[in-house]
């Protein structure tokens, strides 16, 4: 051991929910070297790393890194800036639409460097990569190996002293994984002081580390460099080593992996055969002219760089992508896409998981057998047999989405054998799958072929298995480079080994000179440089790297901004000319049993206004029931037989009128309509036949009523500023809700929790982009409103201006708020709608003034802004109020906008529990 | 089986896949959605939450009818009169008046406190006794435009009646030559929570249908769940129509119940027509928004995108449908436009006609039709674009 331990971990337990990651593990970690973290998955490899990179609470037990206690969050600031941490998974944590200079940059500005050193870094770390020439390609369109490297550059831009990588290397090819190991020693050569802490599943990678810790099921097994790992075990290679130190009981199921000999049938007919098979992307040609012959049951192993074209080849085998030209027969049979026949023959297994974790085990193998149409009474045989083979008996009702890697492969490979198909085509099968789980998927791969026959086409990046195969070819760039049993191509080459053949071929193709090696450069001035200091607690350079970063991927998302920008501008047009309170047009039909000219003179006033459209008269009941349900008729009118004798005689004859009530403010308006005619025509009726009344200066019409802030009584003058409320409010909130679940669901929250920025800064940085786009909407309806619709704010336009930005600051607020408690897009999309629907359309004042509202929807209404908004939306443009005026209301929306702040930064953890 | 000399399996002919197949596909894919939709208990409770009390809530809290007005009342006369008046003022159409002076009119009216103001000049009462020329101001804030129009007439029949009485010692009513009795079909007392309880069962259908499937559809291929269906001997058709009609039965079952329990029972509307036929309909029109849903799911690539592109359009199909302001108010053109190309009017028309007006299906068959066609299109569209977004092109 060297120097002093990094960190020191005590007593420490983790579990999640009922299961128990970290049992009770204690260990000190040497500095100043390359740890290995080796063991299978879920055994809390990663939730190690994770509590000693300070992104996951501590539970129980206490870890201290650089001597400081980190479960003290004063600590962990301190030292954050001094630890690197890069999650598992290929670029998680990048950003795919950022180039991969802006990816660095962000990190950079994320550690507070200014612009001239982040350059210096930037070009520095990239030569030593050797991607300078890719500085401007976006890391979305990178392949696994360069994703990993530029994840390492963002992970080293801070020079830290504590490098912590999780699985690095799972899913990369050789070529590349080599050259990422090289890189990780020339760093380590110029910066000895750096120590490396490193979880990987490849025995082979380990074997190079400077110290080792074995886990299983959450405890620590072994401690140790190589030689004494070894030495105790008295194995001679780590993966047998390895699986020397499991407990008894888990080194009972392992069996070594013997591949026995093809036996060649009678008839040949190439089971796969591709012939030229090519496809483009646009200009891009992923497959070039692929050619390969696959007898029945062999085992033909599909090795390549990563992005050269392997799961688009697979993609057209199994007939759902169609090949740009060439052509490929499975078992002499043309392969279309939508061919239900070959698909049937075909068994099928994606790089990712691609079943449904949220149905169990059996549902998952139910569903498919009966999809596949195996017959009724096959069914629960077949499936009992497959969770026996595959060993799966005991997650039956287990999902898979709580399940370890190994067991999801199992059932992945269970589905895909379920229709017992003749040919299986694999993709990366094995890839972060830990050595015993493997050795047993590759013994079922060998009797399926062997016992059953089975063709199997599978790709790997794990060179002990491609040995397995009966014949292995080698891709680069869409093209094969070469076919043939991997003992012949190895000789054929004069390498040492299958991996050195790989690569060679690999590195040749992509012209690297793999004699040259990097030159560790002299340890240079950084080694003597003394630790950072404590970041800032609150830096704007960090704040503004965020809000620049999600400005340009919003940038960079054009389909998005045009939502954003001209979704506002077609649903103002649509609800400016559409929504409106306006009746007009009434369909009023007369039912005149009378027919005197008393009874024609009261129907008379329906006639010739515009709040009418007289139908025509109605002559029976039925009729008049019939026409009111079909919904042709909203008004009737009639008239009793009689009523001009009755008006005559001073009897006062009734006058029924139904107005239908289907819709009810069209009900309540129509009523008071036909009142209005009714009485009018009554007086008329009264002045013109009977004797003149008592002598009275007061009439009804002495009542004046004046519409105050819209004389004109018009809807449009109403609803303009209310879908400024409305369009302000939903849009602004769903675009900043998605924006921070999205970075939970690719992981790239990942940064969040391990560089300095403090949850303030990156809520605030989030929400600037969409405060900005919510002013530009603001600007656009507001020129709407004044040249389209002619609705100018009669009040001071700044406070519409002012109260507009805390408004919009409140809403996406809000967004960020739903998104603090939300954990996929899909939650916060249905939780955003149905959150700020209703408060925003029923309980705003839109439709109802807030002074009648009653009850809950009171207290919700006062409580999200719209309410406030809406009265400085109409307070300006329609009364032509003032500061002096709204200010209660700015007030409110303040005070609404710094809680769901303060709740957003109560919620959202900066660690992950 | 496990012969060291096993022949290799040949290339096997299926059958060809009878629509019967077909049909067996869209049945387990359906069962498959419905138990992915058991498993996600933050979306049930949402679904839960829209139907239940949130109808209730937008139903009985805010109403659009003139009720619970808030008026103020300048008296400057303080005589009986005037007294008459403000008592004549009563629930539920009106707040009991609040006295003012007449310097508050402006700033009360500019804070939203009053709707309404009546202003009684000084002398009131004896310049109606000595029949000189007077007058009654009514304020009315027209920015309220739901409640300004018919809130005014009340406000002016009741204080005219009051006046009335006062003249003639007797009921305004008996005053007038004609007796008139107007009798509001369907809703007799025009209670808009009924109303508004229907409306909003209607939006929670358009709204959680057009998310949900829309979403599966999203979900489905961001997990890559869709590519493995595609190697099946399934095509795209049967995933997507299984999504549409586990989606709409959620959500439909949601609705029904929703209607019974919330709508009729708490809230107290009345169901008029069939509860079968209307179940009919919104069945045809659940399938109708899952399609829209699928549609939008396939013109976006990412659930950012979805979201972005759902809620404009959730907003037009619920505020342009003629159940939150009457269709016939709309310009002519955009009439058109809506009732082309949303289904949500002919809904709307539809449950109106059976829920309201008990209409029986020889008089909703149009909506019906209208929704189908729309449905269709919408669906063909999706299917159009099915394969292209999978294979990203």
């Amino acid at each position: 051991m060297t120097g002093e331990p990094i960190a020191r971990v005590k007593s420490v337990s983790h579990r999640y929910g009922t299961t128990v990651s970290l049992d009770d593990v204690s260990i000190d970690i040497p500095s100043r070297i390359m740890v290995g973290v080796i063991g299978p998955d879920g055994v809390g490899k990663s939730t190690l790393l994770g509590l000693i990179a300070g992104v996951r609470l501590i539970q129980q037990g206490e870890v201290s890194v650089f001597d400081k206690n980190v479960a003290d969050v004063r600590n962990l600031t301190e030292i954050r800036g001094r630890i690197a941490y890069m999650p598992q998974g290929l670029g998680r944590n990048l950003y795919p639409t950022l180039s991969v200079f802006e990816n660095i940059d962000f990190f950079g500005r994320l550690f507070g460097q200014g612009a001239e050193e982040r350059r210096g870094r930037i070009t520095e770390l990239l030569t030593a990569t050797g991607m300078e020439k890719f500085e401007s390609r976006p890391a979305g369109k990178l392949s696994g190996g360069m994703k990993q490297k530029l994840s390492l550059c963002c992970a080293l831009i801070n020079d830290p002293d504590l490098l912590i990588l999780d699985e690095p290397t799972t899913g990369v090819d050789p070529l590349s994984r080599g050259q990422f190991w090289d890189l990780i020693n020339t760093i380590r050569a110029r910066r000895p002081q750096m120590s490396v802490i490193v979880a990987t599943a490849y025995m082979d990678e380990a074997e190079r580390f400077d110290w080792l810790m074995a886990m299983d099921d959450g405890k620590i097994i072994a401690t140790g460099d190589l030689k004494e790992l070894l030495a105790k075990t008295g194995e001679k290679n780590l993966d047998d080593a390895f699986i020397a130190m499991m407990p008894e009981a888990k080194r009972a199921l392992h069996q070594k992996v013997v591949v026995r000999p093809r036996v060649v049938s009678a008839d040949e007919t190439p089971a796969i055969q591709a012939e030229g098979l090519t496809r483009k992307f646009g200009d891009f040609v992923a497959v070039d002219h692929v050619s390969f012959k696959i007898p029945p049951g062999e085992i033909f192993g599909f090795l390549g760089s990563n992005g050269c074209g392997k799961s688009t080849t697979m993609k057209m085998l199994v007939g759902f992508l169609p090949a740009t030209s060439g052509t490929c027969q499975l078992f002499g049979q043309p392969m279309g896409s939508d061919d239900m026949q070959a698909r049937r023959n075909v068994g099928y297994m994606t790089q990712a998981f691609s079943l449904y974790g949220e149905l169990t085990v059996g549902q998952n193998l139910a569903l498919h057998a009966e999809l596949y149409h195996l017959p009724r009474e096959r069914i629960a045989p077949r499936i009992a047999e497959l969770l026996d083979r595959y060993d799966l008996k005991n997650f039956v009702d287990a999902r898979p989405d709580s399940l370890p890697l190994g067991i999801k492969q199992r059932l992945q490979l269970a589905v895909a054998v379920l229709h017992e198909p003749s040919i299986l085509i694999l993709d990366e099968p094995t890839s972060g799958v830990d050595p015993i789980a493997r050795d047993a998927f590759w013994r079922t791969l060998i009797d399926l072929s062997r016992d059953d026959g089975v063709t199997i086409f599978v790709t790997t990046h794990f060179m002990n298995e491609a040995e397995r195969c009966d014949r292995i070819s080698l891709m680069h760039a869409g093209r094969v480079l070469a076919v043939g049993a991997p003992y012949d191509l190895v000789k054929e080459r004069g390498s040492a080994s299958l991996e050195d053949c790989f690569v060679g071929y690999l590195a040749e193709a992509a012209g690297i000179d793999m004699t040259k090696t990097a030159e560790a450069p002299a340890v240079d001035a950084l080694a003597a440089e003394a630790p950072l200091g404590p970041p800032a607690r609150f830096s704007p350079g960090r704040l503004w790297a965020y809000a620049r970063r999600e400005t340009v991927e919003l940038l960079r998302d054009p389909i998005r901004l045009a939502f954003a920008v001209v979704g506002p501008i077609v649903l103002m047009l649509a609800f400016g000319f559409g929504i409106s309170f306006d009746i007009e047009n009434l369909k009023m039909a007369a039912f005149d049993q009378d027919q005197t000219p008393q009874s024609r003179e009261l129907l008379q006033g329906f006639e010739g206004s515009r709040y009418f459209s007289v139908q025509p008269p109605i002559y029976s009941d039925d009729e008049a029931q019939r026409r009111m349900r079909s919904g042709n008729t909203q008004i009737i009118v009639e008239v009793p037989p009689g009523f001009g004798r009755d008006l005559l005689n001073g009897r006062k004859p009734e006058v029924d009128v139904t107005v239908d009530g289907a819709m009810t403010f069209r009900g309540e308006t129509a009523k008071n309509y036909v009142q209005g005619v009714i009485a009018k025509q009554g007086e008329e009726l009264k002045r013109s036949i009977l004797r003149p009344g008592t002598p009275n200066k007061w009439s009804n019409d002495d009542i004046e009523v004046r519409f105050r802030y819209n004389q004109a009584f018009l809807s449009v003058n109403a609803m303009i500023p209310s879908i400024f409320m409305l369009m302000l409010c939903l849009i602004p909130a769903i675009m900043s809700a998605i924006s921070v679940v999205r970075e939970k669901e690719t992981g790239s929250i990942a940064n969040f929790r391990s560089t300095p920025i403090t949850r303030f800064e990156f809520l605030i940085g989030k929400q600037l982009p969409y405060i900005a786009i919510a002013m530009i909407n603001f600007f656009t309806l507001y020129l709407m409103a004044v040249f389209i619709f002619n609705v100018p704010a009669k009040g001071p336009f700044v406070v519409l201006l002012i109260g507009t930005f805390i408004y919009v600051i409140a809403t996406t607020g809000f967004g960020e708020l739903i998104s603090s408690f939300t954990k996929s897009q899909v939650a916060a999309v249905f939780a955003t709608t149905i959150l700020a629907m209703v408060p925003a359309i029923n309980f705003s004042g839109m439709l109802a003034p807030v002074s009648s509202l009653s009850g809950g929807a009171k207290v919700i209404g006062l409580a999200f802004p719209s309410s406030w908004y809406q009265q400085i939306s109409v307070g300006v443009f329609a009364k032509a109020l003032g500061f002096a005026d709204l200010w209660p209301s700015l007030a409110a929306i303040t005070a609404i906008a710094l809680a769901f702040l303060a709740l957003s930064l109560l919620l959202l953890r900066k660690q992950e529990a | 089986m496990s012969q060291a000399s096993a022949p290799a399996p040949r290339f096997v002919q299926h059958k060809p896949l009878t629509f019967r197949d077909h049909l067996a596909n869209i049945y387990h894919l359906v069962i498959k959605e419905l138990r992915s939709i058991r498993a996600d208990p933050v979306m049930l409770f949402l679904v839960i939450y829209s139907f239940s009390i949130s109808v209730n809530t937008v139903a009985t809290g805010a109403v659009t009818e003139a009720t619970n007005l808030s008026v103020g009342i300048v008296d400057e006369d303080g005589s009986t009169l005037s007294r008459q008046i403000a008592e004549a003022l009563k629930l539920p159409t009106f707040q009991p008046p609040v006295q003012i002076r007449a310097s508050d009119i402006d700033p009360m009216m500019d804070k939203n406190k009053l709707l309404f103001v009546v202003e009684i000049p000084p002398n009131f009462e004896a310049d109606v006794r000595a029949q000189r020329q007077t007058g009654v101001q009514v304020n009315v804030d027209a920015t309220a435009v739901a409640q300004a129009g018919n809130g005014s007439s009340y406000l002016r029949t009741a204080i005219a009646n009051e006046i009335q009485r006062f003249i003639s010692g007797k009921d305004a009513s008996t005053a007038a030559p004609v007796n008139l009795v107007v009798r509001a079909a369907f809703n007799p007392n025009l209670k808009t929570s009924w109303f508004s309880a229907m409306t909003q069962v209607i939006n929670q259908i358009t709204m959680l249908t057009v998310i949900l499937t829309g979403a599966a559809l999203i979900r489905e291929r961001e997990q890559g769940t869709v590519e493995h269906l595609l190697v099946m001997p399934i095509v795209a058709p049967e995933i997507m129509i299984a999504k549409m009609i586990a989606n709409g039965l959620v959500i439909l079952v949601a609705a029904t119940l929703s209607l019974q329990f919330v709508v009729h029972w708490w809230i107290g509307a009345p169901i008029n027509g069939s509860l079968l036929l209307f179940i009919f309909g919104a069945a045809v029109y659940s399938l109708v928004v899952a399609a829209l849903g699928i549609m939008l799911g396939t013109l976006a690539t990412t659930m950012g995108q979805f979201g972005l592109l759902a809620i404009p359009v959730l907003m037009v199909t619920q505020l342009l449908s003629g159940s939150s302001t009457p269709m016939e108010s709309m310009p002519v053109w955009l009439q058109y436009i809506v009732q082309i190309v949303s289904p949500t009017p002919h809904f709307v028309s539809f449950a109106q006609a059976v829920l309201f007006r008990g209409a029986n299906l020889a008089l909703v068959w149009q909506p019906i039709a209208a929704m189908t066609v729309i449905g269709a299109v919408y669906y063909a569209i999706a299917q159009a674009r099915f394969r292209r977004v999978i294979f990203g092109g």
